[in-house]
């Protein structure tokens, strides 16, 4: 079985990365819920990938551990070259800032920075200057032009998931992501952030890992990766929306199965 | 509900709950501190007062215009001791200003507390026990010998056979005698901090009345079944003119009363700074309050929308309020009692030893205390209830709940208005005198606080911004967070930062007040003072007039001045009366008296124009002042401007004064010196005559100003203490406000530290905040302190504090504290926001 929940970047080239037998335990004793079940998965550099599954998959806390925000029970995880295991609070905050970026379904951004400030918010926490060019690239790219200023509130919710895409970029960060960054839109602002992110994986080389439900948000990627129970149960390549929706009709009448043998 | 929603909100208004408790803890303190001052007192007035009285004709009270100098022949003892009515009678005198000097060459009881002398007798007081009781060893049999109260010869460090060291004021300005016994006074021995000396009987009279066989007063203890009336009626017949006999419950209560008027004094002195520190307190609770109803407005919209009339919500929030306070109010009661206890420790450090005394809680205490705490905390949780009840049902709907709020114009109308109006009253105040200026003064001090914490809001996001360019520079993206958050919900901040400006606004305007009135001294002692050495006491009680007799045989010495003081009354109110030789007076001080200071006879007064001004009197009226043998009227001759030279707002002659039947002694010598003399032999040698005498010190002007400035430092200090408490409440305001908005950040705090925002980034974020707040409450109290203080100064110029000085550097050191003070308040919520979990905290609602 762990041979098979292994799988293997669809990108040649370097791993941007990985779960190594990563398991995420919560609670204890009798009351223990195994989240993840030795996940082994790994991210190819410049590579978009989807993350699916029934709720309580595990799909979140996978993105949790990979965005060093929450921590492994057993296994590793590594970000570029860097194990995640025996890391401090503080090494785990600082490889937060600067390796990864980060986009929640909502509340991404601090309402009293305007759009700019919270854009660069990552580098000033740093103490860091932008790169120059890097930074114009991702604010065209965002494409808020003179809204910028302006504080979030005054903003749509698609540009405000564009803003928080783009601070999670400004770091240029080993690894983008994306906690269902689509889930509080309708469909032509999804779009706008999806296509976003898509062009960042295309023209600037970016990885970026989201967890959606949504077959058309997973057709933007290259790979989908799916969940079940903890563990990896399959993957698709250069997935089409039909075929995902195909896929999670299989696996959610392969686990309502399985729940009914079970009982 | 309102029982669940406080076990729910138990941490957030535990902060609020102590403010209430802080206030009431002040204002039962104060009561339980006075009430036991009080009892100590009446404990050694009934303790020292027998069935009946004789005394010279209105003489016997226990504050009186100055120590009376009348006495009774001693026959007239025998002659009480015939009739039937009086069991025993007991002739006495009593010497007020001899103090032990301790083994250690220090004088018994520091400054304040009176040292009193007196023979033995064996009379009981109204209290049922006896004056004095011989404890141990012997009563003194003649000149050579003195008994002391066991808590003086203890602190003085003597035992019996020891030679004991006195000051006096009589002719031997220092004596020394051979302790032969010990005594206790009364039953327990409580004397308030004050000593006492007993001499034989002869002695005292050799000592103290030149030999005369006379007696100060005569205490009669009745025969049995004869009541106190009938013991001073019949006591009344033999006694010749000019003596009285009163009843000891008449004379008592006379004594309690006067005793009572200055207990009084200290009670609103101390109540005036439990209000500031309750209307502080009140500011918290109306914060707390406003930030709890925000932070539930969307709960009690659906209460409303659920059917909940509005009526409903307002009681629900006030409810919690009631609750809040009642428990608040019973522990600031028991706070209020530690309080007295502090207080008492603090008194007893000037001198004013309530010993063992104890400290009970009156009823009135706990009435006070309970209606403080109730009224206070439910009006202050009024206005939030009512804009509470105001949210209207559809916004339980929405995202983002706006509570209704009034417009920020008419609060700065208000707050302007009300700021105004207390500087006049406090113009007022200070121009008045007693209980009257000094409710008055504190009525000012409240409407001005009122005042500028309405203003607040409007002037404070300048100030707060301006702070934000600073923040910004030194701590880059952590500043700008912590301005911002500063500066989101400008009420909150402005209300947190209101309860610190006003204890700011306090401490700097008493700190101008108080620097203004030592450059005045120095201004005036500079000014008016031509003598080259000025002998004072350090207690400020009279000394023996024959220091100045030794001072003009010194070598080098052209003139000596001596100065007295008494105290009658004028118009109804106690006055500062001095008295001196004019000529004397003319050759140690340069005083511009209209006229000159030859315009000073016999018969008539100058007055200080500020005294003049107060009492409506122009040059040519009439004076009265209630001395001992009755009433003086002198005629107003002139008027000179106040000075911290001549400690007095009348001046008469000496001859006047004893005239009037005060005992001579004196408050202060002026030496001027020959044009010739070596000053610092001549010190010198003046140095060595007064030696021996710790109570009276030489010094040159500058030290003579100095140690008038001590006094207002050491006034200033106590101020500053009593105001610690409204800062201290202050800052219980700014924890509070933090970790409710903490609370309320949640989310963004999670998103911060998901996004690589370090715990220590963030605990400096919120106390980034938090100095924010205390400087903007620092700096608008202080502008406002100093505004205040110059206006204040100005209008009461007059008064004697025409010098305007204001002690930068201490008002800057102020506004640093307050940084730190932020500092020390930023800890816990800081603390709180750097533990959260950040999945935890942003899965938040």
């Amino acid at each position: 079985m762990t041979e098979l929940a292994t799988t293997q970047p669809a990108a040649t080239g370097s791993t941007a990365a990985r779960a190594v037998g990563l398991s995420k335990i919560y609670g204890s004793g009798e009351t223990a819920v195994r989240a993840l079940d030795r996940v082994s998965v790994a991210f190819g550099g410049g590579e978009f990938t989807a993350v699916m599954g029934p709720s309580g998959s595990g799909k979140s806390t996978l993105m949790h551990c990979l965005a060093a925000l929450d921590t492994a029970s057993e296994g590793d995880v590594i970000v570029g070259d860097t194990s995640l295991v025996g890391l401090s609070d503080k090494a785990l905050t600082a490889l937060r800032r600067d390796r990864v970026g980060f986009v929640f379904q909502a509340f991404n951004l601090v309402p009293t920075l305007t759009a700019r400030e919270n854009i660069t918010l990552p580098l000033a926490i740093a103490g860091r200057k932008p790169d120059q060019q890097w930074y114009d690239t991702v604010i065209s790219a965002v494409g808020l032009g003179d809204r910028l200023d302006h504080k979030p509130s005054e903003l749509s919710g698609g540009q405000q998931q564009r803003v928080a895409c783009a601070r999670a970029l400004v770091s240029r960060p080993a690894i983008v992501l994306a906690d269902e960054p689509t889930g509080n839109l309708d469909s032509a602002a999804s779009g706008e952030v999806l296509g976003f992110l898509r062009r960042t994986v295309d023209e600037f080389h970016q990885t970026v890992i989201i967890v959606t439900h949504d077959p058309v948000a997973a057709a933007y990627t290259d790979r989908v990766v799916f969940l079940a129970d903890g563990r990896v149960v399959d993957e698709m390549l250069r997935p089409t929306a039909a075929a995902v929706l195909e896929k999670v009709k299989v696996l959610s009448a392969r686990e309502v199965a399985g729940t009914a043998a079970g009982g | 509900m309102t029982l669940r929603n406080l076990l729910a909100r138990k941490l957030r208004l535990t902060l609020s709950g102590f403010a209430i408790v802080l206030g009431v803890a002040f204002v039962a303190g104060s009561f339980i501190f006075t009430d036991a001052l009080g009892g100590a007192f009446t404990g050694i007035i009934k303790g020292t007062t027998a069935d009946a009285e004789v005394l010279p004709e209105g003489g016997g009270e226990f504050t009186g215009a100055g120590e009376d100098s009348r006495t009774i022949p001693a026959s007239v003892e025998a002659d009480l001791a015939g009739i039937p009515e009086v069991a025993v009678a007991n002739g006495y005198n009593q010497v007020q200003g001899v103090y032990v000097i301790g083994a250690d060459g220090e004088l018994v009881g520091g400054d304040g507390p009176p040292g009193l002398a007196f023979n033995y007798t064996e009379t009981e007081a109204i209290t049922g026990d006896q004056i004095v009781t011989l404890l141990e060893g012997d009563l003194p049999s003649d000149e050579s010998q003195v008994a002391l109260d066991v808590g003086t010869a203890d602190e003085a460090g003597y035992e019996i056979g020891d030679e004991v060291e006195l000051v006096t004021p009589g002719p031997e300005p220092t004596m020394t005698a051979t302790l032969s016994g010990l005594i206790q006074f009364g039953a327990e021995g409580g004397l308030v901090g004050a000593s006492l000396t007993i001499f034989d009987d002869r002695a005292i009279q050799d000592l103290f009345f030149r030999g005369r066989d006379v007696y100060t007063g005569i205490s009669l203890n009745a025969a049995d079944g004869v009541s106190q009336q009938q013991l001073a009626d019949a006591a009344q017949q033999v006694l010749p003119a000019g003596v009285e006999a009163r009843t000891g419950d008449a004379l008592a209560e006379e004594n309690e009363d006067a005793i009572g008027e200055i207990l009084g004094f200290i009670n609103t002195f101390l109540l005036v700074f439990a209000a500031v520190a309750i209307v502080v307190g009140a500011f918290l609770i109306v914060n707390t309050f406003s930030i709890l109803v925000a932070q539930r407005s969307r709960e009690l919209a659906l209460l409303r929308a659920l059917g909940a009339s509005r009526r409903q919500v307002n009681r629900a929030v006030l409810s919690e309020a009631l609750v809040v306070a009642l428990i608040g109010s019973t522990l600031g009661l028991g706070a209020g009692y530690l309080l007295a206890i502090g207080l008492r420790a603090l008194f007893a450090t000037f001198g004013l030893d309530l010993g063992a005394a104890s400290l009970l809680v009156e009823q009135r205490t706990v009435l006070v205390s309970y209606a403080v705490g109730l009224v206070v905390t439910v009006v202050a949780a009024y206005l939030p209830a009512r804009r509470a009840s105001r949210v209207a049902p559809v916004t339980a709907m929405r995202d983002d709940v706006a509570l209704p709020e009034a417009s920020l114009r008419r609060r700065l109308v208000v707050g302007v208005l009300l700021s105004v109006a207390g500087v006049v009253l406090m113009v007022a105040g200070f121009a008045g005198s007693g209980r009257t200026g000094l409710v008055l003064i504190g009525g000012g001090m409240l409407a001005i606080l009122l005042g500028v914490s309405l203003v607040s809001p409007v002037v404070g996001r300048p100030v707060v911004m301006l702070l934000g360019i600073g923040y910004r520079r030194a701590f880059s993206a952590v500043g700008t967070l912590a301005t911002e958050n500063a500066l989101r919900n400008p009420r909150r901040t402005a209300a947190t930062a209101s309860a610190l400006m006003i204890g700011l606004t306090l401490v700097a305007l008493m700190s101008i007040l108080g620097q203004s009135a030592k450059a005045t001294t120095d201004a005036a002692i500079d000014e008016t003072l031509t003598a080259q050495l000025v002998i004072s006491n350090v207690i400020g009680t009279p000394f023996s007039t024959t220091i100045a007799e030794q001072v003009r045989d010194v070598e080098g010495v052209d003139s000596v001045a001596q100065f007295r003081q008494a105290f009658p009354e004028i118009d109804g109110s106690q006055s500062f009366v001095g008295a001196a030789d004019p000529e004397q007076l003319a050759r140690a001080l340069d005083i511009p008296v209209a006229g000159g200071l030859t315009a000073l006879t016999d018969g008539a007064v100058l007055a200080t124009s500020a005294a003049a001004d107060g009492q409506g009197l122009t040059v040519g009226d009439r004076v009265a002042m209630d001395f001992p043998v009755g009433e003086q009227e002198f005629t107003l001759a002139g008027t000179f401007p106040p000075s911290g030279a001549i400690p007095a707002d009348y001046l008469i002659t000496t001859d006047a004064l004893e005239q009037a039947g005060i005992k001579a002694a004196d408050s202060l010598i002026y030496i001027t010196l020959a044009a010739d003399a070596d000053r610092s032999a001549v010190r010198a040698e003046i140095d060595v005559s007064i030696d021996d005498l710790p109570t009276v010190t030489l010094k040159d002007p500058a030290e003579f100003a100095q140690e008038q400035k001590e006094q207002i430092d050491q006034f200033l200090a106590i101020v500053y203490l009593l105001l610690a408490l409204a800062v201290v409440i202050a800052v219980l305001g700014i924890v509070n406000t933090l970790a409710l908005s903490v609370i309320e950040r949640t989310r963004e705090v999670g998103l911060l530290r998901a996004i690589g925002m370090q715990r220590r980034q963030l605990r400096r974020m919120v106390r980034l905040e938090s100095v924010a707040i205390a400087l903007l409450g620092a700096l608008l109290g202080i502008v406002m302190g100093i505004a205040f203080g110059v206006v204040l100064q100005r209008a009461i110029a007059e008064q004697g504090l025409d010098v305007l000085a204001i002690p930068w550097i201490q008002l800057g050191v102020f506004v640093v504290v307050s940084g730190l003070v932020g500092v020390l308040a930023a800890i816990l919520p800081a603390r709180r926001a750097a533990r959260m979990d950040v999945l935890t905290a942003i899965a938040t609602e």
